[in-house]
């Protein structure tokens, strides 16, 4: 057990490095280079020289590449070409507002489409699962931008409930701070909750097929009893397995979103980079996610083998 | 087996349990319908308290529906009709709460498949001491120990070992004998064994089978052994039921049925095993022409007729369950008896 | 004639819905989507000639819908077919010749996996210019190790079966055995894995659209009319659903024709493939 823990470790570390080198290579690809593109009409070769030299971007490409992965170990991300301020503690403030976006969403998610999944698991031949099936199939369907913006226009616009967009930030009021991440959580759970409730929904139906569900009820257990006591922890194993891919798309969804309610998040500081082309801010931010998307791979395939116990105890 | 709630052995007659009447289990016209088609249809016959039956039949025959019948256990999509009584009350009819409480207390069963029958990420221990949890009442650690005696009951070797192992970790033996104690916890009245040997080794089924007969012996459990091997029903049971086409055939004591077949199907069987102790040459294997049509799609009237040597237009009306004493028959031209 | 599953028809339905829009707005639409008249600008639903409204430059509502799924299909396929052409045979090779090349596939594979769509298309707009190609190039390549993947894991179970062992053994070249019994095999598979790969194809696209980092105007995209609809709520609030509208009833169209080929082509063999990396 332990060396498949050691070995998947290994083989996140080489994925990240991997990753960081593609992301280096793709943005440094650029032919016109960053400074041409920075002064813009004041480029003359001598201003285009100095700025390449005062950015270190006339050092060789492995050097630079070393620079940037070794900076960001040590929690230097650089300095944004525009703001001229470090990209490190600016991603940390982002951070207060995309991370309890994301949580928020995720917590709403969960809440939502595991009731949802188990009864139309459950009641799989009737209508009351049928529906709630349909409702899912439908949930999967709808952009989690659109979503947000259809429940801004109801709850904002028309019953002024909540704000359109803006944030104010935690430490000036907190509630309105709250409220502010209201929709666009809702939003992005919401659309989130149809695709986990597609998952547990079919989990629940195979799982109700097995035949040790019916040598529980062999015993004297009701349906419900050996779906609980039985079925559940069978049910998860598949569930846990794409909770990665899930989470991976939460965070996606929370960029886009960001920007519907114009929350001042990372997702928001991707885009007006990407807007403005500083590249830096750009290739920090891409690597950031990507780990982040790695490092919740790891952890998800690492706790699927820790709940099947065939897999635990295979010698 | 003992039951939980005091240490007396069952068997004495100081249990307040044992007291109870033994029942007879009495199955009349059951039928199970595969939406409009029937794969049970009419099967009708009595388990004796402290009987030992088997149930013989083809894949295909209904045995096993038969046998999920009597439990309540059918899949989803399927219903029963007809009626199953046992203590005067009618299964089939009973409402889910009070059906929940006769299964696995006083109504039990073993499946085939033990790999697949036992929840793959839930330790052996507990899965066998949760009959004793629901039906006794037992916390969990005096019915872990509970569990264990009955491992050790089933001739499982280490089971304090076993106890806290995964079933995977298990050889198909000691799954299948894990099972039995699992079904055996609580002493019920009634064990259906639905091809118990069916899925290990050779070697392996002898072990399973005096195991079950010792158990069933012990605690005078009444028995109903699913299978499609003679061999099994001849050496473990007083009394054969030989299905076909979702209908009896024929039924009666082993010795009535192996030594005197009346039915044609049923001499078509024996016919059809190889000959242990005799020359080869002189005897050609017997085989029985035809196969056995899938579901729906047996002749009207008898079942057997389009492969039976004896049939004729009289077989398109479903011959009549004859009555001979002990020894129940369903056909217009039976076997002759001593041939 | 066995009986189709109904979730193939109504998926099929929807998706030839939207491909009959797109085909029909080449030769006609009610009004010029491009065309600008701005007394015209914000008319309600059912405005005489302007069925659906009007948007802010006074452009025909329906007319653009129509025109932008032109887009949405065009986006689909160039994606698919970008990801069909790279990860189908990698994933081919890696099933036939397992050993290294297979590992170091998956490996890669996995890597490129921890890229989302959208983000490569973020990183893609930035250093290089945000428009239609970059979006399209960037989701192909997203796409690229599900199919991959996906061709990988039914490669290895049809390399399993017998008439596989049978024509190695009559000597039987790798490149014919690949193209003659592994990729007509997979090809079930793969139609499956296509269209739930248009859908998310649609979604994403519509998603950098929206943001700005897709389709340029004044092509119709569905995804940049959400977004124009967004700064005028209050004048016309309907604008904001059309759009939305279509893009779910196109990614609806899609994940049903999925589901229905997937229980129409052998669903036993599509369920079970080998799920570890």
């Amino acid at each position: 057990m332990t060396v498949a823990i050691a070995t998947r470790l290994v083989a996140l570390v080489a994925s990240l490095v991997v990753a960081s080198i593609l992301v280096f290579v793709v943005v440094n690809l650029l032919p016109g280079d960053v400074a041409t593109v920075m002064l813009g009409t004041n480029a003359t070769p001598e201003n285009v020289a100095a700025l390449r030299h005062s950015l270190g971007l006339d050092q060789p490409l492995w050097l630079r590449y070393l620079q940037w992965a070794g900076g960001m170990l040590h929690g230097d991300f650089g300095t944004s070409v525009l703001s001229h301020t470090p990209v490190g503690p600016l991603i940390l403030q982002k951070l207060t507002v995309s991370g309890p976006l994301a949580l928020l969403a995720a917590a709403i998610a969960l809440a939502v489409s595991v009731p949802t999944g188990v009864v139309a698991g459950v009641r799989y031949r009737r209508l009351s699962g049928a529906v709630l099936s349909a409702l899912s199939l439908g949930g999967i369907a709808i952009p989690a931008f659109w979503a947000g913006l259809l429940l801004a226009t109801v709850f904002a616009v028309k019953l002024r409930l909540f704000p359109a967009g803006g944030f104010i930030d935690w430490t000036e009021d907190p509630v309105a701070a709250a409220r502010s991440l209201v929709l666009p959580a809702v939003a992005l759970g919401l659309v989130q909750a149809a695709v986990l409730t597609r998952f547990i929904r079919s989990a629940i139906i195979d799982v109700q097929r097995e035949d040790f569900i019916r040598t529980a009820r062999a015993k004297g257990l009701t349906r419900w009893q050996a779906l609980q006591r039985h079925g559940f922890r069978n049910a998860a194993i598949p569930v846990v397995t794409i909770l990665g891919i899930q989470i991976t798309s939460l965070l996606v969804g929370a960029i886009v979103i960001e920007n519907v309610f114009v929350l001042p998040g990372l997702g928001r500081l991707l885009f007006q980079s990407v807007g403005n082309r500083d590249l830096i801010v750009v290739q920090d931010l891409v690597m950031l996610l990507t780990a982040v998307v790695l490092a919740v791979n790891f952890l998800v395939d690492l706790s699927y083998r820790l709940l099947d116990p065939r897999i635990r105890t295979a010698s | 087996m003992g039951c939980g709630t005091c240490s007396t052995p069952s068997s004495s007659s100081g249990c307040r349990r044992r007291a109870e009447v033994a029942e007879s289990l009495l199955v009349e016209d059951l039928r199970v319908l595969v939406g409009a088609v029937e794969a049970v249809r009419g099967v009708s016959f009595e388990l004796g308290a402290g009987s030992r039956t088997g149930l013989i039949g083809e894949s295909g025959s209904g045995k096993t529906l038969t046998a999920l019948a009597l439990m309540g256990l059918l899949p989803d999509g399927l219903r029963a009709a007809g009626r199953v009584l046992y203590g005067g009350r009618d299964l089939l009819t009973l409402p889910d709460d009070e059906l929940c409480a006769l299964r696995g207390d006083r109504l039990a069963m073993v499946f085939q498949e033990p790999m697949s029958a036992l929840n793959p990420v839930m330790r052996i221990g507990d899965q066998v001491a949760e009959p004793l949890m629901l039906h006794r009442r037992l916390g969990r650690r005096v019915a872990l120990a509970e569990a264990t005696r009955a491992l050790m009951r089933v001739r499982i070797r280490d089971p304090e070992e076993k106890m806290r192992a995964y079933p995977h970790q298990l050889s198909g033996g000691q799954r299948q004998r894990a099972m039995i104690a699992m079904a055996m916890a609580c002493a019920p009245a009634v064990l259906v064994a639905d091809e118990p040997t069916t899925a290990l080794d050779v070697t392996v089924q002898a072990g399973i089978l005096r195991l079950l007969d010792e158990l069933v012996e012990a605690e005078g459990t009444t028995l109903l052994l699913i299978t499609h091997d003679l061999a099994v029903v001849a050496s473990s049971c007083d009394r054969v039921l030989v299905m076909y086409g979702g209908k009896i055939v024929e039924s009666g004591t082993v010795g009535q049925v192996f030594d005197r077949p009346r039915h044609p199907y049923t001499r078509a069987l024996l016919d059809a095993i190889p000959p242990v102790d005799e020359d080869l040459p002189d005897r050609h294997l017997r085989a029985i022409p035809g196969s056995v049509p899938g579901l729906g799609r047996f002749p009207p009237g008898c079942p057997f007729r389009n492969r039976c040597p004896n049939a004729d237009g009289k077989c398109a009306e479903m011959p009549p369950l004859a009555v001979l004493g002990d020894h129940s028959l369903a056909c217009w031209h039976p076997v002759e008896a001593g041939i | 004639m066995r009986r189709l599953p109904p979730a193939l028809v109504a998926g099929a339905f929807l998706v030839g819905l939207v491909v009959l829009v797109a085909l029909v707005s080449l030769v006609w639409t009610p009004h010029d989507p491009d065309h600008v008249i701005v007394p015209d600008r914000f008319r309600g639903v059912g405005g005489g000639e302007y069925l659906l409204g009007t948007d802010q430059f006074g452009r025909d509502e329906l007319s653009r819908l129509m025109a932008g799924a032109r887009n949405t299909l065009l986006v689909g396929i160039v994606t698919v077919v970008i990801a069909i052409a790279a990860g189908v045979p990698v994933g081919a090779l890696a099933a036939f010749y397992r050993g290294p090349l297979e590992e170091v596939a998956m490996r890669a594979s996995d890597v490129l996996l921890a890229f989302p769509a959208i983000l490569l298309a973020m990183l893609f707009a930035a250093v290089f210019r945000p428009g239609t190609l970059t979006a399209m190039a960037a989701i192909g390549i997203a796409f690229v190790p599900v199919f991959a993947r996906v061709v990988r894991g039914a490669g290895l179970q049809v390399m399993q079966m017998d008439y596989v062992t049978a024509a190695r053994t009559f000597g039987s070249r790798g490149w014919w055995i690949v193209a003659r019994h592994l990729l007509p095999n997979v090809g079930s598979v793969l139609i499956v894995q296509a269209t739930i790969a248009f859908a998310v194809a649609i979604l994403a696209e519509a998603a950098l659209s929206y943001l700005g980092l897709g389709t340029p105007p004044p092509t119709a995209s569905w995804g940049r009319m959400l977004s124009d609809s967004q700064s005028y709520l209050y004048q016309s609030p309907l604008l904001a659903l059309w759009p939305g509208m279509a893009i779910a009833f196109s990614v609806l169209g899609f994940n049903l024709l999925g589901d229905g080929l997937r229980d129409l082509l052998d669903p036993k063999l599509v369920e079970r493939l080998p799920a570890q990396g």
